[in-house]
C-alpha cells in the first residue's frame, strides 16, 4: 500500500481528467455502438410486433361486429302450428316478411334468393322464440337475425360493387334488395356477441368461439391440476432432498431436454399412449390437458427449482437452527417464499400451453364440433385448433374470424402474462 | 473495563456442558478441522478466535450438527452434550438443535411478524399448549434478549423491518425461545454497528447466567470483553485453549501471540 501512494504523488506523469485521448474516444464510440445495437434490436422487435397486431386488427376487427336485420314477422299459423312445434315453416315465415319489404322481388321465383339474404341459422332464432312462448303464433313480432355471410361482407364493404357481376357472390339485384332493407333502417351492425357465445358453425356469421374457449378452459384446468402438483413435487425433491450425484445430474439434464422437445412429439406420444393404449376419448379436452401437462411440467419444474434456489440459505439455516426438520423448513419457510416465483413460472408455462396447437391436432381436437363441451371428456376444440380450422375454411367471413380468434388468444396470453407480472411484484418479498 | 473482572471469573470452576474429543471435519477432500479437543463449561462464555478460514465456524457448527445439512461434509470424533454423544445415530439432530440453539453471522429473521419469529420454535417443538403459554414464552424470550421494550407495541410488525441490531437480538430471542442449554453464536456482531454490538455483548454477558454460550468472533477485543474461556484456532487445529485472561496476557504458543499482536490473520 505504502509505496503505491508514494509513486502516485511523487511520479512525473500527471494527466487531467478533462483531457480527452484517442483511447477514451474509442471507448466512448464502442459504448455508443453497443447502445445503438440494443436500441435497434428493441425497435425491430416492436416494429414486427406492431405489424403483426396491426394486420390482425385490420383483418379481424370486422368480426367483432355482425350485420343483423330486424324484421316484423307475422307468425302465420298456417306455417307454424303449436302442435307441431318445434317443427314448422319458420324459414317461410321469415322469407314472407322479407318479401313484403321488397316489392320488386317476385314471391315465387325470387323466394330462394331472398331467403338467402338471411343466415341459415335465422330460422332457429325464430324457432327458439316461438318454442319458448307459443302464444306468439298468429301475432306480428319484431325479431333481429343475422344476415348471411355474403351480405355481411357486402355491408362491411368487403365486396367491391365495381367488379363485374359474375365475379361477385351477390348480384346486382340482391345488392338492390339489401340496399332497400338498409334504407328502410332494418339493417344494423351491433357488437358481435355471437363470437363469444356461439359454438362453431359451418356458417361464418353464426360461428363463435364458445366451444373453443370451453375446451381450452377444460384442457388448461386439467393441465394445471396435473402439472402443478407433480412439477412442484419433483422440483422440491430434486432441489431440497435429492442427493447430488450422477443420477440427479442425469435427471436434471433430461428435464431440461424435456423442456426443449418439440410439442408435436408430445402429441404423437399422447396419440400412442393416451388414445390407443389407455383408450381415452378422442378430441377430449382432458386428453389435451394431459398432453399439455407433459409439456408444461418441465417448465414448472425448472421455474420452481430456480425459485427455491433464490430463497436465501440464511432462512433455511435460521429454521434449522431452531430445530425445524427438513420438511418443516421446506414447507414452512422455503416454499412460501418461493411461491411468487413458482406461480409466475406456472402461469408462463400455462400461457405456453394455451397457444400450443400441434399436440392438440394429433389427438383430434380439430374436429368440427357445434356445441360446447359440458365436461372435459366431451369432444371439443381449443382456441389454437379453432383458429387452425377457421384458417382452413374457404368462406370469406372466416378470414376476419380467424384474425379475431387470434386476437382473443393473444388477449388471453397478455392477460396471463400480466397476471404473472402482477403476482411477482405483489408477493415478491425482500430480505 | 472488563479486565478487572477477568481474574475473578477465572477462579470459578464449572461443570462441563459439552465435551469434544478428537473431532475431525472433512469437506470432500479438504481436511478442515484436525483433532480438536475442547471442553465447554456451563454458565460460561467460550470464545473461538482465529484468522479467517481457520475452521472456528466449522467447529461451532459441529456442536449442533448444522454441518449435517452440507452434503460433502463429514465429521468424526466424539462430541458429548451432558455425557450424551450427539453424533449417536439414535440422536435426532432436530431435537439437538432445540437444546443447542444458534445465532448466525447475518441477522436472519424469518420474513414474518416479530411474534411469529419467536413463536416458531416453541410451536414446532410443542412447548406451549395454549395461546397464553405461547404469549408468555414469546414475552420471556424477548425480555431475555433485551428487546421486549422496543418491540412490545408492534409484535405484529415484520421482523425484517427492525434495525440490524434489533434483528440480531430478535434472532437471539428466537434461539432462546426453544429453551436451549447451549447457545452458539457465529460472529453475531460482525454485521452490526458499534452501538448494537455493545448491546449484544451486554446481552451475551447476561445470557451466561442461564446458558452456556459459545461465540465465534473476529474481534479479539470482543473475545476479551465477553468471554471467560478462549480457544485459538489456526489452520484447522486448536492451537491454544484456556482462560481468556491467560490467552490474552500470557499465551503459551507463539502462534497465539502472533495472532493477538496482529502478526497473522
Amino acid at each position: 500500500m505504502a509505496d503505491i501512494t508514494n509513486s502516485g504523488t511523487g511520479g512525473p506523469r500527471k494527466s487531467s481528467l478533462t483531457e480527452s485521448s484517442a483511447k477514451i474516444a474509442k471507448r466512448k464510440r464502442a459504448d455508443l455502438i453497443l447502445q445503438g445495437f440494443g436500441i435497434g434490436a428493441i425497435l425491430t422487435a416492436f416494429t414486427v410486433l406492431f405489424i403483426l397486431v396491426a394486420s390482425l386488427v385490420s383483418t379481424g376487427y370486422t368480426a367483432f361486429v355482425q350485420t343483423h336485420v330486424t324484421l316484423q314477422v307475422f307468425v302465420d299459423p298456417a306455417e307454424v302450428a303449436e302442435e307441431r312445434l318445434p317443427r314448422g315453416g319458420f324459414q317461410e315465415v321469415l322469407t314472407a316478411s322479407l318479401l313484403s319489404n321488397l316489392p320488386d322481388a317476385d314471391p315465387e321465383s325470387d323466394a330462394r334468393a331472398v331467403r338467402n339474404i338471411l343466415s341459415n341459422g335465422a330460422q332457429f332464432y325464430l324457432r327458439d322464440r316461438i318454442v319458448a312462448n307459443p302464444s306468439l303464433i298468429g301475432q306480428t313480432i319484431s325479431i333481429t337475425v343475422p344476415v348471411s355471410d355474403p351480405f355481411d361482407q357486402l355491408n362491411k364493404g368487403n365486396v367491391d360493387r365495381a367488379t363485374p357481376e359474375a365475379q361477385r357472390r351477390v348480384n346486382d339485384r340482391e345488392i338492390g334488395w339489401f340496399d332497400a332493407l338498409d334504407t328502410a333502417g332494418m339493417i344494423a351492425t351491433p357488437l358481435n356477441w355471437g363470437l363469444i357465445t356461439n359454438a362453431d358453425s359451418r356458417f361464418p356469421e353464426l360461428a363463435g368461439l364458445r366451444g373453443a374457449l370451453v375446451g381450452t378452459f377444460w384442457a388448461l384446468l386439467t393441465c394445471f391440476l396435473i402439472s402443478f402438483p407433480i412439477g412442484i413435487g419433483a422440483a422440491i425433491y430434486l432441489e431440497e432432498f435429492a442427493p447430488k450425484n450422477k443420477l440427479s445430474d442425469f435427471i436434471e439434464v433430461n428435464i431440461n431436454n424435456l423442456a426443449a422437445v418439440p410439442s408435436v412429439v408430445f402429441g404423437l406420444l399422447a396419440l400412442a399412449v393416451f388414445l390407443n393404449w389407455f383408450g381415452l376419448p378422442r378430441s377430449a379436452p382432458f386428453v389435451g390437458g394431459l398432453t399439455l401437462a407433459l409439456m408444461t411440467m418441465p417448465t414448472i419444474i425448472i421455474a420452481t427449482r430456480a425459485a427455491l434456489k433464490a430463497v436465501p440459505p440464511s432462512i433455511r439455516e435460521a429454521a434449522l437452527g431452531v430445530g425445524a426438520s427438513k420438511q418443516q423448513v421446506v414447507f414452512g419457510h422455503v416454499l412460501p417464499l418461493a411461491m411468487p416465483g413458482i406461480l409466475t413460472g406456472t402461469i408462463i408455462g400455462l400461457a405456453q400451453a394455451l397457444g400450443e396447437t400441434a399436440p392438440l391436432l394429433l389427438i383430434g381436437m380439430n374436429a368440427f364440433i357445434t356445441s360446447a363441451a359440458s365436461s372435459p371428456f366431451d369432444a371439443s376444440t381449443a382456441l389454437p385448433t379453432q383458429i387452425f380450422i377457421w384458417a382452413d375454411s374457404p368462406e370469406r367471413g372466416f378470414v376476419s374470424r380467424t384474425s379475431a380468434a387470434i386476437l382473443v388468444l393473444l388477449g388471453f396470453l397478455v392477460l396471463m402474462n400480466g397476471m404473472a407480472i402482477y403476482l411477482r411484484n405483489k408477493f415478491e418479498r425482500r430480505w | 473495563m472488563n479486565d478487572m473482572r477477568l481474574t475473578e471469573r477465572g477462579v470459578e470452576t464449572k461443570q462441563i456442558k459439552m465435551k469434544a474429543r478428537g473431532v475431525e471435519v472433512f469437506y470432500g477432500d479438504t481436511h478442515a478441522i484436525k483433532s480438536v479437543d475442547v471442553d465447554i463449561e456451563d454458565h460460561t462464555v467460550t470464545a473461538f478466535i482465529g484468522p479467517s478460514g481457520c475452521g472456528k465456524s466449522t467447529f461451532l457448527r459441529c456442536l449442533n450438527r448444522m454441518n449435517d445439512t452440507i452434503d460433502i461434509c463429514r465429521v468424526t470424533g466424539d462430541i458429548h452434550l451432558d455425557g450424551e454423544d450427539i453424533y449417536d445415530p439414535r440422536i435426532d439432530p432436530v431435537q439437538l438443535r432445540a437444546k443447542v440453539g444458534m445465532v448466525f453471522q447475518k441477522p436472519n429473521p424469518f420474513p414474518k411478524s416479530i411474534y411469529d419469529n419467536v413463536a416458531y420454535g416453541p410451536k414446532i417443538h410443542g412447548l406451549a399448549r395454549t395461546k397464553a403459554e405461547l404469549d408468555e414464552i414469546v414475552e420471556k424470550s424477548l425480555r431475555r434478549a433485551a428487546i421486549w421494550n422496543e418491540v412490545k407495541d408492534r409484535l405484529d410488525a415484520p421482523g425484517t423491518g427492525l434495525s440490524g441490531g434489533q434483528q440480531q437480538r430478535l434472532c437471539i430471542a428466537r434461539a432462546v425461545a426453544t429453551g436451549p442449554e447451549v447457545l452458539l453464536m457465529d460472529e453475531p456482531c460482525s454485521a452490526l454497528d458499534p452501538i448494537a454490538t455493545a448491546q449484544v455483548e451486554e446481552l451475551i454477558d447476561e445470557l451466561r447466567q442461564s446458558y452456556s454460550v459459545v461465540i465465534v468472533t473476529h474481534s479479539m477485543q470482543q473475545a476479551a470483553r465477553v468471554s471467560q474461556k478462549t480457544a485459538f484456532f489456526h489452520l484447522g487445529t486448536l492451537v491454544e485453549f484456556g482462560e481468556t485472561s491467560k490467552i490474552f496476557t500470557n499465551p503459551e504458543d507463539p502462534r497465539t501471540e502472533s495472532y493477538i499482536t496482529g502478526r497473522i490473520g
